[in-house]
C-alpha cells in the first residue's frame, strides 16, 4: 500500500505545512509512550518507580527485572519465569501457522482454479468464520477439547488456531491467486499436468509475497491469541500472553512493576521484530483482512 | 484395453481431486463453526451448568428451558452493565479512531517528510498483543505509580487523574487504550484510500478555484465512503470481540465498570459455571456481529464476481 501520489494537487502554506508535522509528531510521540514506558521501566530498580520516576531514564540501570521474568518471576504457584510459558508458545505458533498457511494456499487454488457450483457460498462460509466472536464456540470446543483428551495442551491449542485460522489464510491466497492468469492453468492441464504438479510447478514458485503476508498475519493473531489460551490451558501448557497476565494480575506480595513491564516486552518481542523486519507484508495483510483484496 | 478403466479412474480422481482436497477444511469449518454455532444455541436453551461430555459420562442430559435464559440473561444487571458499556465503548472507539485516522491520513498525504518514518510507528500497536498494551495502560494510568504521581512529583501537586480506579470514568481509559491501539491502522485504511483518487479531478477543481476545505469536503472525502463503510465494520466488530484489553486493564473492574459482553460470557461460562446463561450472551453477540458483516461480506463477495 501506499504508494506516493505522483502529484499532489493540494497545495498548503507554510503555517500550515508547520502545523500539521507538529501534529504528526505530537502522534508520533503518543503511539511510541507506552513502548517507551514499558522500555524504561523494565531496565530501573523497583524504587524509582515507586517514587515518581515513570517518566524518567533509570539512575541505576539494571537487566535485574529481565532476568526475573525471564526466569524467576513467580508465575501461578510456580517460580519458573516466563521462559517455559514463552516455549509454550513456540510450540504452538509453529505447527499452527505452518498448517493453516498449507491449507489457506490448497483451498484458495481450488476456489479460484477449479471452480464448481456454490464455490463462492462455500467461500463466503468461511470468510464468516473468521469474523465470528470466538465467544460462541467456546463452550463446545472445551467439551471436544476435553472429550479428545487435548484440554490444557499445545496440540489442543494447534487445532483451534488451525481451525479459526483457516478463513483468514485462504482469504489471503483466493485473492491472490484470483488474479494469477488462468490460461496458464488450463495450458498446463491440457499438456497433461496434473492437480499437484499445476499446484506445485506453477501457483507455487510465484506464491512468495502472499505467503510471507499469510504467515506473518497468522503469527502475529496466534501468538497474541488471550481468549483461546485462557479458556483452554491454563495451567501449564499456558501460552505467553496468559502467563504475563497472570504475573502481572498475582495479588500476592509486593507488585512488581519493573518485572511486568519486562515481561510485557518479552511477550511482545516476537511480533515487535516480526514487524521491524516485514512491517509493509503486515499491513498488508492487516488491509486485506478488511476483505478489499 | 485392461488400461482403460485405470485410465477412467485416472480422469475421474483428477476430476475429484479439487473437491477432495477443499473437503477437509470445509469439515473443520462446518463441525468446528457452524456445528459449536448451533450448539452453543441449543445450550442456550437449555438449563446447562456444567460442559458437556465432562461431568455426567458422555451425554448431554440438560432440560430445555425454552428462553429462559435469555429472561434471565436481560434482567441481569450486570449484563445491562456489560450492554451499557458496549455501547459507550464501542461509539467512542469508533468514532475517534475513524477521525483521528482521517486526520492522520489527510495530513500523511501532504507529501510529508518522513513519512516512512512516521506511517510505521502509527501502526506498530496493531502487531502488539492487548496482554502487552493492556499491562502498559494499566500501570501507566494507575495514580500511585503513574500519570497522576509523575505530574505530582513535577509540582503540580493538586493534579488527579484516577479514572481507570473510578467507577464513572474506567471505561474512558479502556477506550483510550483500545484507540491507541487501532487508529493507526484506520489511518493506513484512509491513506490507501486517499492515494486511490484521481488527481485530474483535483487538479480541475483547483483550477475551479476550490479550496483546500472545500477539496476535501466536497470531493476528497465523499469519495472515501468505501474506505468510510470497510472502517466501520471493522472496527464494530473489533469493538464486540474486545475482552483481553479489559482484562488487562481493569478486570472488569473497578465492581463491574468495565464489564463487556465478551467478559460477562468468559465469567459466566468458566467462572460461575452458568453455562446456559454464558452460552446466550455469547448468541447475543453473535447475532450483533452477523447483522454486520453479513451484509457487507455479501455485498463484497458479489461485487467481486
Amino acid at each position: 500500500m501506499a504508494v506516493s501520489s505522483t502529484d499532489t494537487a493540494i497545495r498548503t502554506g507554510r503555517v500550515t505545512r508547520t502545523l500539521i508535522y507538529l501534529v504528526l509528531v505530537l502522534f508520533a510521540l503518543f503511539y511510541l509512550l507506552p513502548l517507551y514506558v514499558m522500555m524504561v521501566n523494565s531496565l530501573k530498580p523497583l524504587p524509582e518507580i515507586t517514587g515518581g520516576g515513570m517518566m524518567s531514564l533509570p539512575q541505576i540501570w539494571t537487566i535485574e527485572p529481565w532476568l526475573k521474568a525471564w526466569s524467576t518471576a513467580q508465575i501461578g504457584v510456580e517460580p519458573t519465569g516466563l521462559r517455559p510459558y514463552f516455549w509454550n508458545s513456540i510450540s504452538m505458533v509453529v505447527p499452527a501457522v505452518a498448517i493453516s498457511t498449507i491449507l489457506g494456499a490448497l483451498n484458495g487454488y481450488v476456489l479460484t482454479k477449479w471452480r464448481f457450483r456454490f464455490d463462492t457460498i462455500l467461500f463466503g462460509l468461511m470468510l464468516f468464520a473468521c469474523f465470528i466472536p470466538f465467544q460462541i464456540v467456546l463452550i463446545p470446543m472445551a467439551a471436544v477439547l476435553g472429550f479428545l483428551g487435548l484440554a490444557g495442551s499445545t496440540a489442543g491449542l494447534v487445532l483451534v488456531h488451525v481451525v479459526y485460522g483457516l478463513g483468514f489464510s485462504t482469504l489471503y491466497f483466493r485473492n491472490y491467486y484470483a488474479v494469477f492468469p488462468t490460461e496458464l492453468v488450463r495450458a498446463a492441464q491440457i499438456d497433461g499436468a496434473s492437480f499437484f504438479q499445476i499446484f506445485w510447478r506453477i501457483l507455487l514458485p510465484s506464491s512468495g509475497p502472499i505467503a510471507v503476508v499469510c504467515v506473518i498475519w497468522q503469527f502475529t493473531n496466534i501468538w497474541n491469541d488471550f481468549l483461546f489460551g485462557a479458556s483452554f490451558a491454563s495451567g501449564e501448557g499456558a501460552p505467553m500472553t496468559v502467563a504475563l497476565n497472570n504475573l502481572v494480575q498475582s495479588s500476592t506480595g509486593v507488585k512488581e512493576y519493573n518485572v511486568h513491564f519486562a515481561g510485557a516486552i518479552l511477550a511482545a518481542l516476537p511480533t515487535l521484530l516480526v514487524y521491524i523486519v516485514a512491517g509493509r507484508y503486515f499491513v498488508r495483510g492487516l488491509m486485506a483482512g478488511s476483505v478489499k483484496g | 484395453m485392461s488400461a482403460r478403466p485405470d485410465a477412467d479412474f485416472q480422469t475421474r480422481l483428477q476430476n475429484l481431486l479439487p473437491k477432495l482436497v477443499l473437503s477437509p477444511s470445509l469439515a473443520l469449518i462446518f463441525f468446528f463453526v457452524y456445528g459449536f454455532i448451533l450448539f452453543t444455541i441449543y445450550v442456550s436453551f437449555t438449563d446447562s451448568r456444567i460442559l458437556p461430555f465432562v461431568g455426567n459420562g458422555g451425554v448431554p442430559a440438560y432440560d430445555l428451558i425454552g428462553f429462559s435464559n435469555y429472561q434471565k440473561l436481560f434482567s441481569l444487571s450486570h449484563w445491562e452493565i456489560a450492554l451499557t458499556n458496549m455501547a459507550i465503548f464501542a461509539g467512542l472507539y469508533i468514532v475517534i479512531c475513524s477521525a483521528l485516522g482521517l486526520m492522520l491520513a489527510i495530513f500523511l498525504d501532504q507529501k510529508i517528510r518522513g513519512e516512512g518514518v512516521l506511517r510505521p510507528l502509527y501502526l506498530y500497536p496493531m502487531a502488539l498483543s492487548f496482554i502487552v498494551t493492556g499491562t502498559a495502560w494499566k500501570w501507566f494510568l494507575d495514580p500511585a505509580i503513574g500519570l497522576e504521581n509523575i505530574v505530582q512529583t513535577w509540582g503540580w501537586t493538586s493534579f488527579t487523574f484516577d479514572w481507570i480506579k473510578n467507577r464513572d470514568f474506567a471505561i474512558y481509559t479502556v477506550v483510550l487504550a483500545a484507540v491507541w491501539q487501532s487508529s493507526g491502522f484506520v489511518m493506513a485504511m484512509f491513506l490507501a484510500g486517499l492515494r486511490g483518487i484521481d488527481n485530474e479531478i483535483l487538479k480541475a477543481a483547483q483550477m475551479d478555484g476550490a479550496s483546500n476545505w472545500n477539496l476535501y469536503r466536497r470531493i476528497i472525502i465523499p469519495q472515501l465512503r468505501p474506505a468510510f463503510l470497510s472502517a466501520f465494520v471493522i472496527l464494530a466488530h473489533l469493538a464486540i470481540k474486545t475482552f483481553d484489553l479489559v482484562i488487562a486493564m481493569t478486570g472488569g473492574g473497578p465492581g463491574r465498570a468495565t464489564e463487556l459482553p465478551a467478559t460477562f460470557m468468559y465469567s459466566y461460562t468458566f467462572s460461575r459455571n452458568q453455562m446456559g446463561i454464558g452460552a446466550s450472551s455469547a448468541v447475543i453477540m453473535l447475532m450483533t456481529i452477523a447483522a454486520i458483516m453479513i451484509p457487507y461480506l455479501y455485498a463484497e463477495l458479489r461485487e467481486k464476481k
